[in-house]
């Protein structure tokens, strides 16, 4: 039995008198790809930051690959191997497609003088076009990342989540914003990076159809605590999620 | 999806219009760089190594200021560091060649020194900060006369000789000034295409999204101070032969506000901007002159016009021209100032 | 003899921290005004300076060429600095630029400075101008310390204002909408209160504590087209040593900074006195960011 890539032990986190998060533990395997799901105030964007190393928790701990990450810069957690997507304002907007993914790969190329000395792409223009051509964007690889549809944006998100081959990957809301056609697409593509590649994806999601046929399994939270866990199907037909969506 | 146009149009690089006549166009500017002070007035002379000069600290800033997005307002105090460890080696026979790179080492150092601290918070404090310094600055060369010869500077500034080449004259001094600024802009032209531009940038354009994959945003900014600050110095240590005389209000607060303007003005993040600003500062109130004192109320009139119309400055404004005869893609409005608010 | 001496230095040190708390009480309005403008507007006003040093030069215009009397003048230059300076400059200048973002304005604000610094020295003289004082130019005897009567008068009248503006601010509806307005825009347009229209307040209110200034302090020192540069320079780092986002603390921040100024110019060094204000920023900046009074989150009228 490997170890958990990621492992969440009894994380609480209070704001005021709230509490966002309530002792929430729970341990994600290689390979898995979790659903984050739950209500607005449940608490699943706190956590979130919790795990990103964002927010400083109250209590308990968060271990990526057996390393401790709370209270890490972000470009830290990204050198552990953690990547993240955004919900909003992604991309680098004046920059090429190709220019935007080969920033995701060229800080885990050698060292800070190497970078200045070494070649303009790092080296990193055929890895970057395989990842380019792996989400269909090929034609929009020379193309400012700003003038894309949103869509695509999140395609080349995901790119650069990729790019420096980590072994987990957050999804903050991927399916917000996305026309139906291009997230079947997203979907798609996201399934195959985790069957070719075995990378573990944690992904926050409102779009119950999108988490429920993307996930191998969903946590459900509701009021800082976890109500619910378990294969899609079961959590789709689990009374007490029914009620923590449509109750107060 | 694809755009209208050629391929070869739509890179998200700038300054480049088009790859094929880059060097064509490099080519021809550097000739006419070359070709400028022939048959000119000694003191048009001078002028243009003045332009020179004030484009590698303008350049340095733009690095800063353009790229890593850092308010500096320190940079002629930097200059007046490189310009003073210059003079003071110079005076006592260390030739230019060494005295030069040390102010410029220093700048660096000292760059690193107060960015350090001082990047740890954010954006209008920065400007405070490097304000502060610059005014202290000020004050110690102002008061130290034993160093800096107090208020009435240091005169008699040698000008450099190399073998057989002498810069007593202006004209071969313009040259000495061309070939500097070459170099540093073709460095500086190095530093922008590598990764380390690619990170700057993105420290720009996205810092939340650089942070997370892995760019340390610290880092990139102290450098980004840091060798914006040595070019400071680079001009500062050309300041010395050129003028032959220094002193403390040549380096004072406003000064660097000159050299802001000058990025501003040219187009802040744009390779070509801060030499084509410099122009503008320092070569406008030559031709304003018959308007006397008025020209610097109307150059800040001009400044706040542009600002309103084409924050991105002149070169913005000929993008702007040269878009309307070529449509592109456009980048989405929202995503124009990218991530900062 | 031996009786005497600290009782002189005493009376000393009282005039020169009475001076000082006089100057920094004017220092004060100027960060304040500075401080309402960040706060409505998210602009850092460079020009706050120049707002300071010239609406002296309206009241010259109005005594010298205008020829009105001194009270009159003084409410034109109060009026004219709050068209000018207020109304104009967030119509012509601010409003036009804010969707461009934070650098171009910053810019903007100092060309402006530029613009009006040497619009003064064109237009009216470079040399420094005699400004008639609004207080007698007397002096008191308290135990042995010479009080200088414009002192004491400024340093009351500046915190009658500063009182004032503060019971504007809470108590007065008006008042408290430009609060709203400042801690959250959003939210207040969604209660209905006219932000734009507070925002332009805070603008107005801002030209009148600078011309409020300028009456006060061109008496002492004269009223010259360059004065802008300092006042600025102290402006800024009172509001910011106080916490930025703080009325009490632009006013902590200006007293402070108005007496430790006086001090180190009497007791320790007049060459580097100018370096005071900045060492402390730099301090401040460094290890307290928010300010001696400031808190770290939310923004605060």
């Amino acid at each position: 039995m490997s170890a958990p890539v990621l492992s969440v032990r009894d994380i609480a986190k209070m704001f005021g008198a709230i509490r966002a998060v309530d002792g929430v533990s729970l341990d994600v395997s290689a390979g898995e790809i979790l659903g984050l799901i739950g209500p607005n105030g449940s608490g699943k964007s706190t956590l979130f930051n919790c795990i990103l190393g964002q927010l400083k928790p109250d209590r308990g701990t968060v271990e990526v690959n057996g390393k401790s990450v709370s209270g890490r810069r972000a470009c830290d957690l990204n050198k552990l191997g953690v990547g993240r997507t955004f919900q909003q304002l992604s991309v680098f907007p004046q920059m090429s497609v190709l220019d935007n993914i080969i920033l995701a790969g060229q800080e885990h190329r050698g060292g800070l003088l190497s970078r200045l000395i070494g070649p303009p792409d790092a080296g990193l223009t055929g890895e970057a076009d395989r990842l380019i051509e792996f989400f269909h964007l090929t034609h929009l690889r020379d193309e400012m990342a700003g003038s894309l549809s949103f869509g695509q944006q999140k395609l080349v998100d995901a790119a650069m989540a990729f790019m420096a081959g980590p072994s987990l990957v957050l999804l903050d809301e991927p399916a917000g914003g996305v026309n139906p056609t291009m997230l079947l697409g997203l979907k798609e593509r996201l399934m195959t990076y985790n069957r070719e590649h075995g990378t573990t994806f944690v992904v926050i999601e409102h779009n119950m159809e999108f988490v429920m046929s993307l996930c191998s399994r969903i946590v459900v939270l509701a009021e800082g605590r976890i109500i619910a866990e378990g294969p899609p199907e079961d959590v789709h037909s689990n009374q007490t999620v029914i009620d923590a969506y449509l109750g107060g | 999806m694809a755009a209208a146009g050629p391929s070869w149009r739509r890179r998200g690089e700038e300054g480049l219009r088009t790859r094929r006549l880059t060097p064509i166009l490099l080519l021809l500017g550097v000739a006419a760089l070359i070709a400028a002070p022939l048959g000119r007035t000694d003191y048009v002379i001078y002028v243009l190594s003045s332009w020179l000069t004030f484009s590698i600290a303008a350049m340095g800033l733009n690095l800063t200021l353009g790229y890593a997005g850092q308010i500096s307002l320190a940079q002629a105090s930097f200059m007046g560091i490189g310009a003073y460890t210059t003079a003071l080696m110079t005076l006592v026979g260390v030739p230019w060649l060494i005295a030069a790179p040390a102010g410029v080492a220093l700048c660096f150092v000292v760059g690193l020194a107060l960015g350090f601290p001082a990047l740890r918070v954010q954006g209008h404090f920065l400007a405070f900060v490097t304000l502060a310094f610059n005014t202290l600055f000020f004050l110690v060369a102002r008061n130290e006369e034993w160093l800096t010869g107090g208020s009435y500077g240091l005169s008699n500034l040698p000008r450099p000789a190399f073998w057989a080449f002498d810069t007593a004259r202006n004209l071969p001094f313009y040259y000495f000034t061309l070939i500097v600024f070459l170099a540093s802009a073709a460095l500086m032209w190095g530093v922008v295409r590598s990764p380390w531009g690619r990170a700057f940038r993105g420290l720009r354009e996205n810092p939340v999204r650089a942070e997370s994959l892995g760019v340390d945003t610290r880092r990139i900014t102290l450098l980004a101070f840091a060798i914006g600050s040595a070019y400071g110095g680079l001009a500062g240590a050309l300041i010395s032969p050129l003028v032959q005389y220094i002193e403390p209000s040549s380096f004072a607060f406003s000064q660097s506000l000159r050299v802001l303007l000058m990025v501003v003005v040219g187009g802040a993040g744009l390779f070509l901007g801060p030499i084509l600003g410099a122009a503008v500062v320092i070569l406008l109130p030559e031709f304003l002159r018959f308007t006397e004192g008025y020209y610097l109320m109307i150059y800040a009139a001009a400044v706040i016009a542009l600002m309103v119309y084409c924050p991105t400055g002149l070169i913005g404004v000929g993008r702007r021209l040269s878009d309307r005869f070529s449509p592109k893609r456009e980048v989405r409005a929202d995503m124009k100032l990218g991530a900062r608010s | 003899m031996r009786a005497a001496a600290p009782i002189a230095s005493m009376a000393q040190f009282l005039q020169v921290l009475l001076s000082g708390l006089s100057t920094g009480a004017i220092y004060a309005l100027a960060a304040i005004g500075f401080t309402l403008v960040w706060q409505a507007a998210r602009t850092v006003n460079f020009a706050q300076g120049e707002f300071v040093m010239l609406p002296a030069f309206f009241v010259l215009i109005g005594v010298h060429w205008l020829h009105m009397p001194r009270w009159l003048a003084l409410v034109f230059g109060l009026i004219v600095a709050v068209v000018v300076l207020g109304l104009l400059f967030k119509k012509v200048v601010v409003e036009p630029m804010l969707p461009n973002g934070g650098l171009p304005l910053i810019i903007a604000t100092m060309a402006l400075s530029i613009l009006l610094k040497e619009g003064a020295k064109q237009f009216y003289g470079a040399e420094a101008q005699p400004f008639p004082s609004l207080f007698p130019q007397t002096t008191l005897h308290v135990g042995g310390a010479v009080v200088s009567v414009q002192d004491l008068m400024n340093l009351i009248v500046s915190l009658a204002v500063v009182v004032g503006l503060t019971l504007f601010l809470n108590r007065t509806r008006t008042g408290r909408r430009m609060q709203a307005t400042a801690q959250n825009p959003r939210v207040a347009e969604i209660l209905g209160v006219n932000t734009r229209r507070m925002v332009l307040y805070a603008f107005l209110v801002n030209a009148a504590l600078a011309a409020l200034a300028s009456f006060l302090i061109s008496p002492i020192y004269l009223a010259k087209f360059s004065n802008g540069e300092t006042l600025g320079l102290v402006a800024f780092i009172a509001a910011i040593v106080g916490g930025f986002n703080q009325i009490r603390g632009a006013l902590a921040g200006g007293l402070l900074i108005g007496v430790l100024d006086n001090l180190t110019a009497t007791y320790v060094t007049t060459e580097y006195r100018a370096a005071l204000p900045l060492v402390l920023l730099i301090a401040i900046i460094l290890w307290r960011p928010q300010g001696l009074l400031g808190v770290d989150e939310g923004r605060k009228v």
